[in-house]
């Protein structure tokens, strides 16, 4: 259960319209179920009042979507960050890959999202209707006749169960109170891995990413992967189109991306979200999050606008890559 | 596709006794594009290079691999090679397979196989290979010495002696540098200055040499060849063209009582001052912190007494934009503050000093007019400790003081020591130290004449404290050879106080984007075969600013510098190295990454606009190399997210074509 309500969104975003603050804000839309919430552009004070939703599915992070929107819009554009969004936010902003100037980001806080997967576990499929009720969702599906309730808590996304901060780090204007950065045990599912033997992790992954089918969501929703041109799609990348030698070699994706984007994620947590098959692809990312802080020190990758990433500076501290060589040997 | 002829080397028996040479060339010729392949007893050889350009008409060559010895040896002759048959020097790959291959196997079957799959990885890159041309740059017949203590004086006169035009900024209103504070110098005890001033006085009337005194680099863009440099001239209250140095109006200003920097403090000067009488350029500077006229309007007797008219309270700060070719750092070094040394007591007595201030005060120019005496209260001292490594070679002292030698403390302490005891012999003089460092032409036995003629007694040990009672100081201190404590009733302790590389160093090299090391002493491009050039193109290195060193170490090192300078600033042009990054403006996100990791400031951003398949345009952010200073090391092509940066000659997908025929 969200602690803002959605009246007092959409009264802002009025409010910002009408004031000539921004001219477009972006928020949620329901999409084909009432769970299946979609970023969606308003215009108008009409178009918010009659679609923009805020409930316990609106888990998408909208950074990304400020590089097209504000290369290309004349006006502001009004955007609602969660906590965990505006490390994106700032993320992006170091990277230099929107105009500040055209947009005015609201704050809001955050009580964790639902994972629908979770939902379903409970309630089976069918889903046709769900309410917000105090700290309960109301459900119905097409196969039972009396709605269930199921807990807002015990059906949270992983991301929001292991949430590392409800503080937030960018904001023009803030709505509801601040929250804390969090010491959260996002790390104890990675270490679990760390502790397999390279054959047991070998099969794990060799398991999870064998699922996929190749449907770029996790590329096209993450906010590290802004780039102009992916290299997945680039044909002088020599990785497109290539035929795949063995029946693992295509799930280098993800680890390709992993690499990509390692000391640029903030640990968002939209790659495993949009999933269509629940691949856990969080715990890639978080590996490499983990060892950057273990080699060189604590970094949170959008805390602050300009931060200088790990990976992509030297100090004279640095570990040796023989350090970290022997600590491969020591893991394995 | 490619035609590539491949010549494999003997080089005597150096390789061909490990590996099988012509089961190379026979393997090789089946690699895809290979159309010739052979192998020679010496491929450098006048012989083998005419078979390398028969083979090229012949066979109609694209592309050469050469398995031979390291690309350090012989790249460059092969190219020339390829070059005089006519195909691009680019279009030519080195497969070392001397120092990589023949030299560290002991057997011919493994040397033959990795020599083989060396040439594999070679064939595969040429195969990817483009020609390459050099682009070139203009050169600013012009140099900039920044500092003009001895190091840079020397580097100046030796550029202008050369015919090109030179500049030296010197944040001071003389030139000298600390030279010119030193009272006899080592190891043959001529006077500092009578050896200075004539190269002082040679600077200022030397016409290719312009003196920008009382001044400081503001500003520094470009690269080699071309640097844009803005200097910053401070006001100094006094028209330098009308000036004629005659001092009427230091004698008449009445506000006399401010710390002689030129003398560390030791006695004052007036506001209006001239810091020494062989100062050049010789023309007084106001000291807007002092003078009353500039604080608070009340006074104007120097411009009174000034007959050339030259006082003026309105000048302001100018900034001055140049063009040069080179840039010469020589910004040298102070001692290190004695602040946190309180077992010395150097806070408490004045009759606790420095070295530099001992020079000072045995100097004839100095605040006692050469006059041995205490400090404190002008009397004759009888003993005089030296404390050697103040601060130097602190190696678990990193915040108090320096974890590298000095170098100059044990030569001029040996120096300090005899020239009192030469003047004085009254005078007992003690020199604790740690070790006595000599290494120099003369050294030593300057060092042993201290110790055997004039008497100087070396104690090896470090002076444990020193306290000030009544009039005397006592120093307690170890005697390590003996065993034993000793206390001594001094009446001047001298220190030999660390060197650190000047203040002005860190902000400077940010500006050159120069290296520098933990110290901020400058680093060279390579430590022993380019110690005076800095790994930036176009910027070296002069004197201490680059490591402790002596006067003979610094105008030796001064004079390469300037070798290095003239060695530039007599080509026309430029030619790069090809071999340089390039971004791919379509694939760029303007994410900075390159530009932070670039060593060499060779990226820059601009915005730039581009039409888009639904004909609007987008105005994105992109990143562009100078090719003149970029060096080809190829960090911004890992760190670019988006793979837009790639490296010409070494790009990525030729990198990744070596390694897959090396993998098969």
């Amino acid at each position: 259960m969200q602690k803002i309500t959605l009246e007092s969104l959409v009264e802002k975003a009025v409010s910002l319209l009408e004031n000539g603050t921004v001219t477009s804000v972006l928020g949620w839309k329901k999409g084909e179920f009432d769970y299946d919430i979609t970023p969606a552009v308003f215009e108008s004070a009409d178009e918010l009042k009659k679609d923009f939703v805020w409930n316990d599915f609106c888990g998408a992070n909208f950074s990304k979507y400020l590089v097209s929107k504000t290369c290309k819009s004349e006006g502001k554009i009004l955007v609602f960050l969660k906590p965990c969004d505006t490390y994106s936010f700032n993320q992006l902003l170091t990277e230099h890959r929107f105009d500040r100037e055209k947009v005015y980001a609201v704050g809001i806080p955050c009580e964790g999202m639902a994972d629908i997967n979770k939902v379903k576990e409970v309630v089976g499929d069918g889903i046709s209707k769900i309410e917000s009720n105090g700290d309960d969702l109301v459900v119905t599906t097409i196969y039972e006749d009396a709605p269930v309730k199921v807990t807002c808590k015990d059906v949270l996304a992983e991301r929001c169960v292991n949430c590392k901060s409800k503080r937030h780090v960018a904001y023009d204007e803030l709505l509801g109170e601040e929250g804390e950065v969090i010491a959260s045990e996002r790390f104890d599912e990675v270490e679990r891995l760390e502790k397999m033997t390279p054959e047991e992790r070998f099969a794990f992954w060799q398991n999870e990413l064998s699922k996929c089918i190749r449907c770029n969501a996790c590329r096209d929703v993450c906010p590290a992967c802004t780039c102009e041109k992916c290299v997945f799609d680039n044909p002088n990348s020599g990785v497109e189109n290539k035929a795949a030698s063995n029946s693992f070699e295509e799930k280098m994706f993800h680890i390709i991306r992993a690499f990509h984007v390692a000391g640029r994620c903030t640990d968002c947590g939209e790659c495993s979200r949009v999933c269509p098959q629940n691949i856990p692809l969080h715990l890639l990312n978080r590996k490499f999050i983990k060892d950057i802080n273990e080699f060189y020190g604590e970094y949170q990758a959008g805390a602050e606008v300009g931060l200088r990433a790990p990976l992509v500076d030297y100090t004279l501290e640095d570990l040796e890559p023989g350090e970290v060589f022997d600590r491969r040997d020591n893991n394995a | 596709m490619q035609r590539i002829g491949v010549f494999v080397c003997w080089c005597g028996s150096n390789i061909a006794a490990t590996v099988d040479v012509q089961a190379v060339a026979q393997a090789l010729k089946n690699e895809p594009g290979v159309v010739f392949s052979t192998d020679y007893q010496y491929m450098c050889s006048q012989a083998g290079q005419d078979m390398i350009k028969e083979a090229v008409a012949e066979h109609n060559l694209t592309g050469i691999v050469v398995c031979s010895c390291s690309p350090r040896m012989h790249e460059a002759t092969f190219r020339k090679t390829a070059a005089a048959a006519g195909l691009n020097p680019y279009m030519v790959e080195i497969a070392n397979i001397r120092e990589q291959c023949s030299w560290v196997h002991k057997d011919i079957p493994t040397g033959t196989e990795k020599a083989i799959i060396l040439g594999k990885a070679a064939v595969a890159k040429v195969n990817l290979n483009t020609p390459l041309t050099p682009g070139e740059s203009p050169v600013t017949k012009r140099a900039l010495v920044i500092g003009g203590g001895i190091a840079g004086i020397q580097t100046a006169l030796d550029i202008a002696d050369a015919g090109f035009p030179v500049d030296i900024v010197e944040t001071k209103p003389t030139i000298g540098g600390k030279m010119a504070q030193l009272d006899k110098t080592f190891p043959t005890l001529d006077c500092a200055a009578c050896i200075l001033t004539p190269k002082m006085v040679d600077v200022a009337q030397n016409d290719k040499i312009r003196i920008f005194s009382y001044s400081e680099v503001e500003e520094v863009s470009g690269f080699v060849g071309n640097f844009d440099v803005k200097i910053k001239k401070r006001a100094r209250y006094v028209k330098e063209d009308l000036c004629t140095g005659c001092g009427a109006c230091v004698e008449k200003c009445p506000m006399k009582k401010v710390p002689n920097e030129f003398n560390l403090g030791m006695d004052n000067r007036p506001a209006i001052y001239i810091p020494f009488a062989q100062a050049v350029p010789k023309v007084a500077t106001i000291d807007p912190n002092a003078c009353n006229m500039l604080k608070n309007g009340k006074c104007g007797l120097c411009a009174r007494v000034c007959t050339a008219g030259a006082i003026d309270y309105t000048q302001k700060d100018e900034i001055i934009e140049e063009k040069y070719g080179a840039i010469v750092v020589a910004t040298g070094f102070n001692p290190i503050s004695m602040d946190k040394f309180d077992e010395f007591a150097y806070s408490q007595s004045k009759d606790v000093i420095t070295s530099l201030e001992f020079e000072r005060l045995t100097n004839a120019a100095g605040p006692t007019a050469g006059k041995l005496v205490r400090p404190s209260d002008g009397e004759h001292p009888h003993t005089i400790v030296f404390v050697q490594c103040v601060g130097s070679r602190c190696e678990n002292c990193a915040e108090k003081g320096k974890e590298y030698c000095s170098k100059i403390c044990c030569m001029y302490t040996a120096k300090h020591a005899m020239l009192v005891r030469d003047k004085y012999p009254d005078i007992e003089t003690y020199v604790f130290y740690i070790d006595v460092r000599t290494p120099g032409k003369n050294f030593d036995e300057f060092y042993r004449r201290a110790v055997e003629e004039y008497g100087v007694k070396y104690v090896k040990g470090m002076v444990g404290k020193v306290s000030p009672e009544g009039k005397k100081l006592k120093v307690q201190a170890s005697d390590l050879l003996n065993n034993k404590q000793l206390n001594i009733d001094a009446d001047l302790v001298v220190l030999a106080a660390a060197i650190e590389p000047d203040k002005s160093a860190r902000p400077l090299a940010t500006m050159l984007t120069a290296s520098m090391d933990t110290n901020d002493f400058f680093t060279e491009a390579h430590p022993k075969l380019r110690p005076v050039e800095s790994p930036t193109a176009g910027v070296f290195l002069s004197g201490a600013c680059q490591g402790p060193k002596d006067i003979p170490e610094t105008v030796s090192q001064a004079g390469a510098a300037a070798s290095k300078v003239i060695g530039l600033l007599a080509k026309d042009k430029l030619t790069g190295n090809p071999c340089i990054a390039s971004s791919d403006e379509n694939m760029c996100n303007g994410c900075s990454s390159c530009e932070r990791v670039c060593p060499y400031g060779a990226i820059t951003y601009v915005d730039k606009e581009f039409r888009m398949p639904d004909r609007t345009t987008k105005v994105r952010r992109v990143a562009q190399v100078n090719p003149a200073v970029c060096q080809g090391c190829g960090a911004c092509t890992v760190a670019c997210p988006s793979g837009a940066m790639d490296l010409r000659g070494f790009a990525s997908n030729q990198i990744i074509a070596e390694v897959d025929a090396i993998c098969k």
